[in-house]
């Protein structure tokens, strides 16, 4: 049985918003199922004294103190923006949806 | 089954139970981003607050600011939690543009404090809310959508962000479901408001100013016939005053109410709070659960607070609000029931820093709970917001005990106060509102009053002493209300031979 389905694929890419076609959606979800295939045989030779890996270094608490320390100018801010006004990043408005 | 929709809550519980939960955001008072250090001051002009991480540049690295931490681990052990002792940030993945990263740094299952509860008082009763969890994130930018009518984005062509609050510290403190307190129930949503936001004042963590968004409340409300399950929740956002966490509550019971009654179904989504009718109107429906596709954060290390620093800051902690406002009544002096007509009022503190400013404890109630309590009501604002601090019901308290103004006249210029006129001082000298103390004045004014009304004079020197009030008015009206009635009349009988 496949790792991930075509349907899964097509929900992601609308997730991340990416425009992907049928023949494109054909070659993803196998392109996708190898590597989760692979992926997959990690699980098997898990133990379980072995606790799941989410961090690649054994750190715990990197802190920094409240400290104020410079930014960027309003200028230097904006000037990666597609469009900017009134000292904002102008965005197309998003359809239908409301944070 | 009625056909007309119930008008009250106790009508709504002869048929119905309701359930409440509340989901309250924090904005936390550091200096600097939650992981970042761009300042947080409020007010600051669009985008100056900014640096690549809280821009989500490529490259940029989040490293967690301690203070926001600690204060997160302290609001936990005020509401009675368990500290994690060890848990990780999550990304919350979302398109939208109030973050640049397309995601927010949240905590998702495994939150920084979890299963506590905090007690509030409702009407002489003490109601347990339980938390359900304390958690840590970032708070988003602010959007402003042009080409709408109202601010909100239906109509709206485009939106404007500024990211200045975009990584502020924001925790999320979520209740458990309270079920079973019946038409209580608006009121103890505003209580557990209250006291949630007394105790964060107390750990000096947050200014939880609400009409400033620092503190947010979402309601979640849903009815049910006594004895069947839970029915389906709605989720009430823009509720923000403690005022309206209670509106909010009581008209989403009104509600649903009239919807179960008709034989209808109530749908899960997220509903408005307009403040002006106090009535909820429908959003976003959440038929299809949103897919945040949460994961660790890979770029931030896992927190393990140590134990010992834990128990150094449980025992570091405030005087809990309940037992601050304990000693205050005995202070005081006033009875419960009294103190729980403050409390209702939101002035325990107010009158606290009256006290502090040298006004009595009961001048500082009369004046809070009574002309002030009054026009915040008709005005339908929180009273610390009414437009008098208690520097100047202080200062007016000590110009009535100076005698330089009478309980009458000092109303006047708490009324111009209010207005925003200035000190009652300031008012004072700008109306001409000071009482005619200047005895020459007031022997003159005595001297015409009963030269023209000699008749009234003759009862008085005759030992009719009731019959000086004429002459009491007639002094008054000479000199507009600004004199003390009592001295008036004082004068009167002396002038007439009667003292
Ligand atoms: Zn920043």
């Amino acid at each position: 049985m496949a790792a991930i389905s075509r349907e899964e694929v097509a929900h992601l890419a609308h997730l991340a918003r990416l425009a992907v076609n049928d023949a494109e959606l054909d070659t993803f979800a196998g392109q996708l199922d190898v590597i989760l295939q692979a992926v997959a045989r990690v699980g098997e030779v898990t133990a379980a004294d072995i606790p799941p890996t989410s961090h690649s270094v054994p750190l715990t608490n990197v802190l920094r103190e409240d400290v104020v320390t410079p930014g960027l100018t309003r200028d230097e801010a904006l000037s990666g923006a597609p469009d900017v006004a009134e000292d904002r990043f102008r965005v197309p408005r998003i359809l239908d949806e409301e944070a | 089954m009625t056909t007309t929709a119930p008008s009250t809550v106790e009508e709504v519980i002869t048929r119905y139970e309701p359930v409440i939960g509340l989901e309250t955001h924090v904005e936390l008072g550091t200096r600097t981003k939650m992981f970042c250090g761009c300042p947080t001051e409020f007010g600051a002009e669009p985008n100056t607050q900014v640096c690549p991480v809280c821009l989500g540049l490529p490259g940029s690295l989040p490293v967690a600011n301690k203070a926001a931490i600690e204060a997160t681990i302290r609001i936990g052990l005020a509401l009675n939690c368990s500290i994690a002792t060890w848990c990780r940030f999550a990304r919350k993945n979302y398109f939208y543009p109030d973050m640049p990263k397309d995601y927010q740094i949240s905590q998702y299952d495994e939150p920084l404090c979890v299963d506590g509860y905090l007690d509030v008082e409702v009407e002489g009763q003490t109601v347990r809310v339980g938390i359900e969890r304390v958690h840590l994130e970032e708070d988003t930018g602010k959007t402003l959508h042009i080409g709408g009518a109202t601010g909100r984005i239906h109509g709206a062509t485009e939106s404007l962000v500024d990211y200045n609050r975009a990584g502020i510290p924001l925790v999320e403190i979520v209740t458990k479901p309270v079920a079973g307190t019946g038409a209580l129930a608006p009121a103890v949503a505003r209580a557990y408001v209250t006291e949630l936001r007394d105790i964060i004042r107390s750990l000096g963590v947050s200014d939880v100013r609400m009409e400033q968004g620092s503190l947010r409340c979402d309601v979640n409300t849903s009815l049910n016939r006594p004895g069947e399950e839970w029915g389906t929740r709605t989720e009430t956002k823009n509720v923000n005053s403690l005022r309206s966490v209670e509106r909010a509550v009581r008209s989403e019971m009104l509600r649903q109410a009239a919807v179960l009654d008709a034989g209808g179904k109530i749908t899960q989504e997220t509903r408005h709070f307009h403040e002006d009718t106090g009535e909820t109107t429908s959003g976003r429906s959440k038929e299809t659960a949103t897919d945040y596709r949460y994961f660790p954060d890979p770029d931030l290390v896992p927190l393990a607070p140590d134990p010992a620093w834990v128990e150094e800051l449980k025992a570091a902690l405030p005087e809990p609000p309940r037992v601050h406002r304990e000693r205050l009544r005995e202070q005081w002096g006033v009875s419960e029931h009294d103190m729980q007509s403050i409390i209702n009022a939101g002035a325990v503190e107010l009158i606290e820093a009256t006290v502090a400013e040298g006004a009595s404890p009961d001048a500082a109630r009369k004046w809070w709970l009574g002309e002030l309590a009054r026009r915040a009501n008709e005005t339908g604002v929180e009273l610390a917001e009414v437009g008098a601090t208690p520097a100047h019901v202080a200062e007016l308290q000590r110009l009535v005990d100076e005698g330089k103004l009478t309980d009458k006249l000092a109303r006047t210029v708490l009324e111009g106060v209010v207005a925003g006129e200035g000190s009652p001082s300031e008012v004072v000298a700008a109306r001409g509102l000071e009482v005619v103390s200047d005895t020459g004045a007031l022997t003159a004014a005595v001297d015409e009053a009963i030269a023209a009304n000699p008749d009234v004079a003759q009862k008085v020197r005759d030992g009719k002493v009731a019959a000086a009030g004429a002459l009491v008015g007639a002094v008054m009206k000479a000199t507009k209300g600004q004199a003390d009635a009592k001295t008036v009349r004082e004068l009167i009988l002396s002038r007439l031979g009667a003292a």
